[in-house]
């Protein structure tokens, strides 16, 4: 029974973590099956995140804030369109400027605003914060060992943008698979001058890519700070921008792939967390520097050695020109 | 070239042309890319554009298929006036394009490349099968079979541009423009493409076929335009013209297209190559058991479809890939177990014009005069106490320049501002000047026009007369033709054939290049 609980728990934390992974993945995803590197999640993330707390602070209405937190992210991904699409930029350059910026004028206009040291207000009025959502007999269900526990535990309870998240891994292969805009979409990642000669703008495609990926953004941003915390701390994304490309490569550019490589990431986040103060037999206490480290170790193991031939949407990163 | 006879073209009587341009016009900047050209095609017609690099011949096509906007002049389609402003309208108007550089999504299926912009809905599947059921009746009817679900680049080259054909009949084109198809195909692939071609203009299409090889022009057109420099120089039938005017009107003078040479007086033997054998970095056999040898006063051709193992043997014997296993005699040792890098081997006398002239051969970037002496930067006369002799590398490069009739002759220009051709010349004169036993030279003439070709050749004919051996490699078969003495012929990394050049014949070089040994036959 205790072990039960303990799995269930950690189970639990790896998709509190996992969700704002996997929707940077996802936005991720749609900017680069079009051909545009998305190094910008991290910095449209934290934008969005802080926007949506200040918000919500203000107005009362979480809802207010998500509108902001995606109106935020989506202004600063148009910068970063504008800069690579439209001028044709670098866009490692433009994603790490755009990340650079918000870094330093989320916790700015945090301290001009609120004098709270950068932060945004506590969010902890009724309505300024998405909470879990109980679904019916959840407390019944506790008391059936395994699968009431993981019903209660995991399936219900969750907040509205859990639920978002995983539904969108099955709308974006959808998408990507099934639709006329998913195959425009995969095709300008490859080769975008065979969409230009077929009179698709390829311009147009990838703004509509990067758009979609300032909402998904959005929706992460505003997770961090108003469903996972209760306000908007200065560097709250802590580099998950960076791990959802992580996945995202780890996954291969596919959406399923990377719902697992976020999962598996999440996991072992939530695993550290749990191993805190664990001794083993010969060394004793495990340092915590040591245990926080992991996730990132296996990261960098994960991606050197196990992806294997992960091949890239062939287009990537270059800015497209007709001449050749 | 098939022999097939040519069907005869469909015409109604007053139909108007199926494509008509009045006075076309664009300038670039400074560039007049397009003077005042007028040109038709009628319906059921193939029609050859001919012109050397730079004579605007794509500038033209870019325009008719809506990349580019014509400052002046007029488009008529079946006799009506359009405005084309993007390929969306061309295709409209029943204008498609097979471009030299295939317009494939590599990853993406053949059906999936056919319906990329016009998939027929948001959803694909409906779409999709839609377009399934039409690509058979169009494969039935143009004989254009290619497995619809086989991911494209999986396909050989002949049947991806069969794809391109598919995709732009699909579209509805009525006039169709080639640019450049044969360049990758081999021998017996261009002859299924003409076929199709002949079957396309039966069926009332109009079709235009830009190309340089005056060979494809006399195979399979009805009439031919050469452009020169922006302008329209000639129209006309094909049947009553020859190879030899055309070349005259797309050089402005007259150009020897055979050149005359000696018979061989072979020498000592210089190079020789045993069972050399290359594995690239998967392991995968790029080169297997070549062995053959090279001697003084002989100009060896290597003959074969691009990607048959040519770049490979051409790096190896250069020194910038080491073999798995095999050896290379060369001026008394073997350059394989030595490990000599290329400045060692090119020390010994053995130079190399690189295939791939702007990755290998020359850096853009620099000055004409700097591009003189890559590779020998080093010599004495280079270098005047420790530091550079500008004075004596500007002269050395002048000097060149005007030997080779490099224009502009201007040692400081940018190299990137010469022509293909008077840059592949500058880099023939640094290799040559260096006085090498043997020359490997790849691709001598990719991307330079008829009168530098003309003179390239001449220069290398000299260089054998000489003495010298030489090792070519091109993937154009005239070429070889032209100038080879003894032709190997590779395929799959192996040389399958040898040919003496007096048994040499298009068709047994063809079928060794598709693959076919030749003991059987001969």
């Amino acid at each position: 029974m205790e072990t039960y609980t303990l799995i269930v728990l950690l189970l639990a934390a790896t998709i509190r973590v996992a969700t704002p992974l996997l929707l940077a993945s996802m936005a991720g995803l749609f900017s680069e099956r079009a051909g545009v590197i998305d190094l910008g999640l991290e910095g449209k993330m934290l934008g969005a995140a802080f926007a949506a707390a200040a918000v919500s602070a203000v107005t009362g209405s979480v809802w207010l804030g998500l509108g902001a937190g995606i109106l935020t992210a989506v202004a600063l991904a148009l910068v970063i369109g504008y800069a690579c699409i439209t001028h044709r930029g670098n866009q490692v350059v433009a994603g790490m400027a755009v990340t650079i910026m918000v870094v330093g004028l989320g916790p700015t206009l945090g301290l001009a605003w609120f004098n709270l040291g950068g932060q945004t207000p506590q969010l902890d009025g009724v309505g300024q914060r998405f909470t879990g959502l109980v679904w019916p007999w959840a407390q019944t269900a506790r008391e059936v060992p395994l699968p009431g526990l993981l019903y209660a535990e995991l399936i219900s309870g969750q907040n509205l943008l859990v639920y978002f998240a995983a539904g969108l891994v099955p709308f974006s292969a959808w998408i990507f698979y099934r639709t006329r805009f998913g195959l425009r979409l995969r095709a300008v990642g490859e080769n975008p001058h065979a969409v230009d000669t077929a009179g698709i703008s390829v311009n147009g495609l990838r703004y509509q890519a990067v758009i979609i990926s300032g909402v998904l953004c959005g929706f992460a941003g505003t997770y961090l700070s108003t469903a996972a915390s209760s306000g908007f701390v200065r560097d709250m994304t802590a580099g998950k921008g960076y791990l959802a490309l992580a996945a995202l490569i780890f996954g291969k550019w596919r959406p399923w792939p990377t719902l697992w490589a976020c999962l598996l990431f999440a996991f072992t986040d939530a695993l550290a967390t749990r191993l805190q103060g664990l001794v083993l037999p010969v060394v004793g206490v495990v340092p915590v520097q040591f245990i926080l480290a992991l996730p990132y170790v296996l990261t960098v193991l994960l991606l050197a050695g196990f992806v294997g031939q992960a091949v890239a949407p062939k287009a990537i990163g270059m800015p497209y020109s007709k001449e050749k | 070239m098939s022999k097939e006879p040519a069907a005869p073209p469909f015409t109604p009587p007053d139909a108007p042309p199926a494509l008509e341009l009045r006075g076309i016009d664009k300038r670039f900047g400074l560039v007049h890319a397009n003077r005042a050209i007028t040109f038709s095609v009628a319906a059921g017609s193939i029609h050859g554009l001919i012109g050397e690099n730079g004579a605007g011949k794509s500038t033209l096509m870019n325009i008719v298929y809506g990349f580019h906007r014509a400052d002046a002049g007029e488009i008529r389609v079946h006799g009506r006036t359009v405005e084309i402003g993007s390929p969306q309208e061309a295709i409209a108007t029943g204008i498609g394009m097979v471009h030299q550089h295939f317009m494939l999504v590599e990853n993406f299926t053949v059906l999936e490349n056919v319906v990329l912009g016009v998939e027929g809905g948001a959803f694909l599947l409906g779409g999709l099968t839609a377009a399934r059921a039409e690509l058979g009746r169009l494969a039935r009817n143009y004989g254009l079979e290619v497995p619809l679900d086989t991911v494209v680049s999986e396909l050989s080259v002949g049947l991806q541009q069969r794809v391109e054909i598919l995709k732009a009949l699909y579209r509805g084109a009525e006039v169709l423009i080639l640019d450049e198809p044969t360049a990758v195909l081999t021998p017996h692939e261009a002859d299924q493409l003409f076929t199709m071609l002949r079957r396309l203009r039966a069926q009332g299409k109009a079709v235009i076929l830009v190309t340089h090889k005056l060979r494809e022009i006399m195979a399979v057109t009805d009439r031919v335009t050469v452009m020169k420099q922006g302008a329209v120089v000639a129209e006309v039938a094909t049947c009553e013209t020859t190879p030899r005017r055309l070349a005259e009107h797309m050089v402005g003078r007259a150009v020897l297209l055979h050149i005359e040479k000696r018979p061989a007086q072979l020498g000592a033997s210089l190079l020789t190559v045993k069972k050399l054998e290359v594995r690239d970095r998967l392991g995968v056999v790029r080169l297997k058991n070549v062995s053959f040898n090279l001697r003084a006063g002989e100009i060896v051709g290597i003959a074969g479809v691009a990607g048959n193992g040519q770049s490979e043997l051409l790096e190896v014997l250069a020194g910038t890939r080491a073999p798995s296993h095999g050896e290379i005699s060369f001026g008394g040792c073997d350059l394989v177990r030595e490990q000599l890098d290329p400045r060692a081997r090119r020390a010994l006398g053995l130079a190399h014009v690189p295939e791939d002239r702007l990755r290998m051969g020359v850096v853009v970037e620099f000055s004409a005069a700097d591009n003189a002496m890559l590779g020998y930067h080093d010599a004495a006369r280079f270098n005047r106490g420790g530091l550079r002799d500008e004075a004596a590398i500007r002269a050395a490069c002048a000097e060149k320049m005007t030997e080779y009739d490099v224009r502009p002759c201007q040692p400081e220009l940018r190299l990137a501002a010469f022509s293909g051709g008077n840059q592949q010349k500058l880099v023939l004169a640094r290799e040559i000047d260096a006085d090498p036993k043997v020359l490997l030279i790849g691709q001598p003439t990719r991307g330079v026009d008829i009168g530098a070709i003309e003179f390239i050749h001449k220069q290398l004919i000299a260089l054998r007369d000489a003495g010298k051996a030489l090792l070519l490699v091109s993937v154009e078969l005239d070429e070889i033709l032209a100038l080879a003495d003894r032709i190997l012929v590779m395929n799959a990394g192996e040389i399958i054939g040898e040919l003496a050049r007096a048994d040499a014949t298009e068709e047994k070089i063809g079928l060794m290049m598709a693959g076919v040994r030749a003991e059987a036959s001969s």
